[in-house]
């Protein structure tokens, strides 16, 4: 009898701090949806799709959950849909830096004040790219090229990331081009195998196949070290071989894009607390390592008041371009 | 010849037991979506997706792409017995498809839109099969002057045929540009035309207008017109769906007429509706019967399905050698080959034969095998035509209400595609024609930034439009085929100038 209850008291004392901090910590109760603030197969919309991937097969939430693109109006759509669903815990809005760049430049009905943030994930990079035959060898040689002739740079969406960098290489570099808008980076690295651009500054994952395939190749990295060492893209280089800009004479020393995860506005420290965790999870997995490596980004995890750092440098450094080029609504 | 080879080889890939098992599978589940309201290719391709990541590429791209073939087919049953088109390339199939079905031939027009598409499909494949190399140098001479220029061929194709008024025309067109400004605009990224409704920053889906337009407005016409009951006493008989089929070697010069458009649509990036709409709009001004087109022509179904079904297919190529999808599905398809570790892109074609040529001969089975089972669901389908109007206009109702929201849960869709009901009720009534508008909406921002583009090249200069050979040859077609009826009027007037045509075209377009 005595042996008996003891086990029962020890076996609810078990129980009881097994439940606890279950008790304690905020869980999901109903499917939790994914919004990706881009259309099917851009890189934001694949990193929500990797995360759902990593979190379903990792068992990571026992709640499913659902991807759904709102990539209207370079993304906006997916953001005010955030705004508008405050209070919600069972929205991820998956975004890039466009949360806080989009607000300073058109008058779309969002600021990201208006979200929760949860993390930074992942870096992309920019690289300056030119056709495979174009002369210059060096980011040196284009900008010769480019003070003397006009020269045609393309880019995704307008004064958004791709322009604010153009602006700059031309303010660091002394020179003029005229910056061309396309829908997204795929359909720039078309236009410039096909010759009908100069230059752009794609994300390594948007120029991939095309530097493989031998129609452009990076001549610089916006970066103050060259990108780790990894499998050869083409027969002889990969992405550890690209100089940094700075290296060649281009003084930007670091240009990136962070990939970025919000809940809408309103919602609990509790349940902000739970996705935090949720995504460091996903970053400890293999299948996260290899997402990274296939899409040639950057390993990087900011949260809390290290995120908020990151976005107020990126802001005021955004806003100084966009004033001196006007772009900046009133 | 090497390309037959590596095709032979591909057909080792395709041709297996489970493979046919999973082009069967994908196809029946592609009709489902196809014909499902608001679920669609994109949709239903999305939501298979997440199953594919365990499978072999090559697998997995054959279950994705059979779907694909058989939610085209199954759009075209919507567009026939509805009036519903679920993709913007099968709204031309509506003119004359809808006509004939409502006439008691819904097995007919089914039976020739599934047989002329099966007919564009092949020739698209055998296209890919044999120029592949050529034709991803073709994709990479258009720049953004030579995109404009072929969008004004595609408006100019459509525009300048008869029918209604021009000045109706204009106006429609210039309605449907304004509708396809909605939102951010890509060239200056400001916000435009969105009068303070923050929603409407993702401007206005092209599925929301067209299940208005054309379903709902259709209804309020027909309610009024007819309320009492309608159903079409349509006798279910098989041997009429291989008749049909076996009709359609009559219109060779109209299949051949299409199948060409449509390669070259799909080459040129002008896409599947562009296509569509310009066999359409050709077709009406060459074909001997070309008056009675909007009546249930026969011609009428064969040339938009036939360069929708050819361009759809050759658009994949420049998909997977150049890694820009043509359509919404090809975009979900993209996010798959990334996520399977396969890089969509110039080197594809040399890292991943298997896959590709896998994939291409999987076309040509594919298409066999959904165009089998398509033509035989074929009177399931017609036999919808006998349900009594009563019953059916509830449905179209719930159709259009459960399509237009489900395209990003917005009530504020469902809203607008019951105003877009009222507006394309107006038309009708008005005999304002709902081709243009509609052709203005899916095309109109695509060509608006093309021109755009082109003038920031050029520092706005419209030399640019005459640059080279490519650009200069489609501009002055397009302008020639704008020219072509004023001219014919002009000559008309001149031999006899005093009759006057007191029988004007009723229908439509």
């Amino acid at each position: 009898m005595g042996r008996t209850s003891t086990f029962l008291l020890s076996a609810a004392i078990a129980v009881l701090v097994g439940t606890m901090p279950a008790l304690a910590a905020w869980q999901p109760q109903k499917p939790i949806e994914f919004v990706a603030t881009a259309g099917p197969g851009g890189g934001t919309d694949n990193l929500a799709r990797a995360v759902q991937n990593i979190i379903t097969k990792h068992k990571l939430t026992e709640q499913p959950i659902v991807v759904v693109n709102k990539g209207g109006g370079s993304g906006a759509e997916g953001y005010v849909y955030g705004k508008a669903s405050a209070g919600d815990p069972y929205k991820v809005i998956f975004g890039t830096s466009n949360a806080w760049q989009q607000p300073l430049v058109s008058k779309v009905a969002f600021n990201y004040t208006d979200l929760t943030p949860i993390a930074a994930m992942a870096q992309d990079e920019f690289l300056l790219w030119v056709k495979q035959d174009a002369p210059y060898k060096t980011a040196g040689d284009y900008l010769k090229a480019a003070a003397s002739g006009e020269f045609k740079m393309g880019g995704a969406q307008s004064k958004d990331t791709d322009e604010v960098l153009t602006r700059m290489i031309e303010k660091a570099g002394k020179v003029k081009l005229t910056y061309i808008p396309f829908k997204s980076g795929a359909e720039t690295a078309v236009q410039l195998a096909g010759g009908h651009l100069d230059s752009h500054v794609n994300n390594p994952s948007e120029s991939l196949g095309q530097w493989r395939g031998g129609t452009q190749r990076p001549l610089c990295v916006f970066s103050p070290k060259r990108l780790p060492q990894g499998p050869k893209v083409t027969a002889t280089e990969g992405w550890s071989d690209v100089p940094t800009c700075v290296e060649q004479g281009l003084d930007i020393k670091q240009y990136e894009q962070p990939r970025t995860v919000w809940l809408p506005g309103k919602v609990t420290p509790e349940q902000a607390a739970f996705y935090v965790d949720l995504m460091r999870k996903v970053q400890a997995t293999p299948e996260w390592k290899d997402y990274i490596e296939k899409t040639s980004q950057v390993d990087t995890f900011l949260t809390g008041a290290e995120f908020d750092k990151f976005i107020k440098e990126d802001l005021e450094h955004v806003k100084q371009v966009a004033g001196e080029q006007g772009w900046l609504v009133k | 010849m090497d390309n037959l080879a590596e095709l032979l080889h591909g057909f080792t890939i395709a041709v297996t037991v489970p493979h046919l098992a999973l082009m069967a599978v994908g196809v029946l589940l592609g009709i489902l979506v196809g014909v499902l309201p608001g679920l669609g290719a994109p949709n239903g391709v999305s939501l298979l997706l997440p199953l594919t990541f365990g499978m072999q590429p090559v697998s997995a791209i054959i279950l994705l792409s059979s779907m694909y073939w058989g939610a085209l087919f199954g759009g075209s049953v919507t567009s026939i017995l509805f009036n519903i088109p679920g993709e913007p390339s099968s709204v031309a199939t509506t003119f004359d498809g809808y006509p004939m079905a409502r006439d008691g031939r819904p097995t007919t027009a089914l039976a020739t839109a599934f047989g002329s598409a099966a007919f564009g499909a092949l020739i698209g494949v055998i296209l890919i099969t044999f120029l592949a190399s050529w034709v991803a140098q073709v994709a990479l001479a258009f720049g953004p002057a030579e995109y404009f220029a072929v969008y004004f061929l595609a408006f100019a194709s459509f525009v300048g045929m008869g029918g209604a008024a021009p000045i109706k025309t204009v106006v429609a067109l210039a309605i449907g540009f304004a509708i396809a400004a909605i939102g951010i605009d890509t060239v200056s990224g400001s916000v435009r035309l969105t009068m303070g409704v923050d929603e409407l920053v993702k401007g206005v889906s092209f599925v929301v207008a067209v299940m208005g337009l054309f379903g709902i407005g259709e209804l309020l016409v027909a309610v009024e017109e007819e309320f009492h009951a309608r159903a079409v006493s349509s006798k279910i008989d098989w041997r009429e769906v291989f008749r049909a089929v076996g009709r359609l070697p009559r219109h060779g010069v109209a299949l051949l007429r299409s199948a060409a458009i449509g390669c070259w649509m799909g080459i040129t990036p002008g896409g599947p509706t562009a296509a569509s709409f310009m066999s359409y709009g050709i077709a009406r001004r060459f074909s001997r019967r070309g008056r009675h087109f909007g009546t249930g022509e026969v011609e009428g179904i064969i040339s938009p399905e036939t360069a929708d079904h050819a361009a759809g297919t050759s658009a994949l190529l420049p998909m997977l050698s150049l890694g820009i999808p043509g359509s919404a599905t090809a975009a979900v398809m993209m996010g798959g080959l990334m996520i399977w570790g396969l890089n969509p892109g110039p080197m594809l074609f040399v890292d991943s034969k298997d896959f590709v040529w896998g994939l291409i001969a999987s076309m040509y089975v594919g298409n066999i095998v959904a165009v089998a089972l398509v033509l035989l669901t074929v009177p399931v389908f017609a036999a919808l035509m006998r349900i009594p109007f009563v019953v059916i206009a509830p449905l179209i109702v719930i159709i259009c209400v459960v399509g237009a929201y489900s395209v990003s849960n917005s009530y504020l869709d469902v809203v607008m595609m019951l105003g877009f009901g009222v507006v394309g009720y107006l038309f009708k009534k008005l005999f304002y024609p709902l081709a243009p508008l509609v052709l203005a909406i899916v095309i109109g921002d695509k060509a608006e930034d093309a021109f755009r583009q082109s003038m920031l090249i050029s520092k706005g200069s419209l030399g640019i439009f005459f640059a080279n050979k490519l650009v200069t040859c489609l501009i002055v077609g397009g302008i020639a085929l704008l020219l072509l009826p004023l001219v014919l009027q002009l000559a008309r007037l001149w031999r006899k100038p005093a009759i006057d045509t007191p029988a004007q075209e009723k229908v439509i377009i």
